[in-house]
């Protein structure tokens, strides 16, 4: 296919659609409007299902009821909207239910606003919902990246029967790029006899039930050591990461989505100055690149590091984590939507430099 | 080359399409291209701005501080816009709307008369295709035929009927430029 002029939300919304989804449950918040809009256009022209939900926790709701049947499903929101959805991703992720939630940050706490914002990372990373659980979280940084991640979405929540996020911030969604859709008419599904599909009491489908409740200690501890177990295969096979000109480095900017981008142009920056300045892009915030970021700050050459959020500082925590105290790591960012210049990124790596 | 703008005027003017034809005829030369959308509780006869980036290099930052041309259409962008162009870049000011003169001395100022010229054209709405012919004859980053093919997917055939009169004002917009 042809490159195509494409909205962030269109895009993401037709690469679901080519990798096989079909159940499209959502209910309206700025700036992801344009994803259930995309969808309810194109849902039936491909024999699938959109549904404007009456909330968020009923479009959750759908998603676990379509996915528990063994559709490929989706919901998408921004961040109040997301919070909103978190019971059932929490039920999703005990009833071992594949499905894909995507997140176009706004700025928050509470209503916030309507720009675009990092503020959801914990959220997102750590549980979001209440009990032992997480979700594999991805975060593009372009729209061609989203729409390429869209099918690798599906099919990790598919194998590992765990919801999965796509944490983009609301430019993300609202800007345009050229796109290249990956067309698809017919992609193949993974088979799956756990799902909900009515009981063939001659014996071929094996009686399936969908369920989070588990009273008895001894099931929820089986339920729990199955997940952890699974976790663990999630972390050593989907890790995804971006290194940008870290060899041999003498500092390394941190950074996740659009604001990556910014922090490649800081380097670009930097280089015509003269310093030697990489980028470390974590692609999967969890499972997160700890390995990957901690080698790439603890080289020899490497003085320091900066991550650099539209937040208050919340993905610095992983960071500082990975190097654990071996190289010093600061943090630059703003909660209110600002995202910082190339320039002033670029200037608070020479002042940084220039102190030690 | 790299091209940093910042389309400007009011909810209503087009200009955000200025910038979605810009940038998908970009794409259609074989560039990179962004455009970003301001986006808000905005209205009709509010401000509406986007910024688009034209590079032969791949876009790092999609975000435009600086801008290398400032195509507006009001007053109010004139003003709140002017100070961030880089020193050696353009400005195109709508000046059938815009009563004042760009301050800046090391900039390039172009005044370009959109509604006059295009009510000549029998149609002031193509105000907004006489600026971006204006621009694009001083940047000739793509070609106005390129502009026209983008042009046509957006509006379909259904009303392909309207090509001839925006491949008019781009080439009378570009004129005023030469």
């Amino acid at each position: 296919m042809a490159k195509k002029l494409m909205k962030g939300c269109e895009a993401i919304a037709e690469a679901a659609i080519q990798a096989g989804c079909r159940y499209f449950f959502g209910y309206p918040i700025t700036p992801q409007n344009d994803i259930p809009e995309y969808m309810s256009r194109r849902m039936p022209q491909v024999g699938g299902c959109f549904l404007q939900a009456e909330s968020e926790l009923a479009a959750i709701n759908m998603v676990y009821g379509a996915g528990g049947a063994g559709a490929r499903a989706m919901t998408s929101s921004s961040s109040p909207g997301i919070s909103l959805k978190q019971e059932g991703i929490s039920t999703c992720a005990a009833a071992e239910v594949p499905c894909v939630i995507v997140n176009m940050m706004r700025g928050g706490p509470g209503l916030g606003n309507i720009q675009a914002s990092q503020g959801d990372y914990f959220q997102a990373t750590k549980g979001g919902g209440h009990g032992d659980y997480r979700c594999v979280v991805y975060a593009p940084s372009s729209i061609q990246e989203t729409c390429d991640l869209m099918p690798r979405a599906f099919d990790t929540a598919d194998k590992y029967r765990t919801p999965v996020i796509i944490l983009a911030d609301g430019l993300i969604g609202q800007m345009m790029e050229p796109v290249e859709l990956k067309m698809n008419d017919n992609p193949t599904m993974p088979e799956k006899p756990w799902a909900c599909q009515g009981w063939d009491p001659k014996g071929e489908r094996p009686r399936a039930v969908i369920n989070s409740l588990y009273i008895e200690t001894e099931i929820l501890d089986d339920l729990m050591t199955r997940l952890n177990a699974r976790y663990d295969e999630i972390r050593k096979n989907e890790v995804m990461v971006e290194t940008y000109k870290t060899e041999g480095a003498d500092f390394v900017l941190c950074a996740y989505g659009t604001v990556a981008r910014v922090c490649k142009a800081a380097v670009r920056i930097l280089a015509e100055n003269g310093i030697k300045c990489g980028l470390v892009r974590p692609i999967t915030l969890w499972p997160f690149p700890s390995k990957e970021v901690h080698d790439v700050i603890a080289q020899e050459s490497v003085q320091g590091a900066l991550t650099v959020e539209i937040s208050n500082g919340q993905m610095v925590e992983d960071i500082r984590l990975a190097v654990n105290g071996e190289k010093p790591v600061e943090f630059m960012g703003k909660g209110g939507s600002i995202i910082p210049t190339a320039e002033e990124i670029a200037d608070r790596v020479m002042k940084i430099m220039r102190r030690a | 080359m790299v091209e940093r703008n910042i389309f400007a005027g009011f909810g209503g003017q087009g200009v955000l399409l200025m910038g979605q034809l810009l940038a998908a005829a970009g794409m259609k030369e074989g560039k990179n291209t962004s455009w970003i959308p301001s986006y808000g509780p905005e209205m009709r006869g509010g401000t509406a701005n986007c910024s688009v980036m034209l590079s032969e290099e791949e876009i790092d930052s999609p975000l435009v501080t600086r801008p290398t041309s400032l195509i507006v259409m009001n007053r109010p962008s004139l003003e709140k816009f002017e100070d961030a162009v880089v020193p050696g870049g353009s400005i195109f000011v709508n000046s059938s709307m815009i009563d004042i003169k760009v301050k800046r001395t090391d900039v390039n100022a172009y005044y370009v008369p959109c509604t006059e010229i295009a009510t000549e054209l029998g149609n002031p709405k193509v105000s907004n295709m006489i600026m971006l012919g204006a621009y694009i004859g001083k940047s000739k980053c793509v070609d106005i035929e390129t502009v026209l093919e983008a042009l046509l997917e957006k509006l379909g055939e259904r009303k392909a009927k309207l090509i001839p009169l925006n491949r008019e004002a781009l080439k009378r917009g570009a004129g005023c430029i030469e």
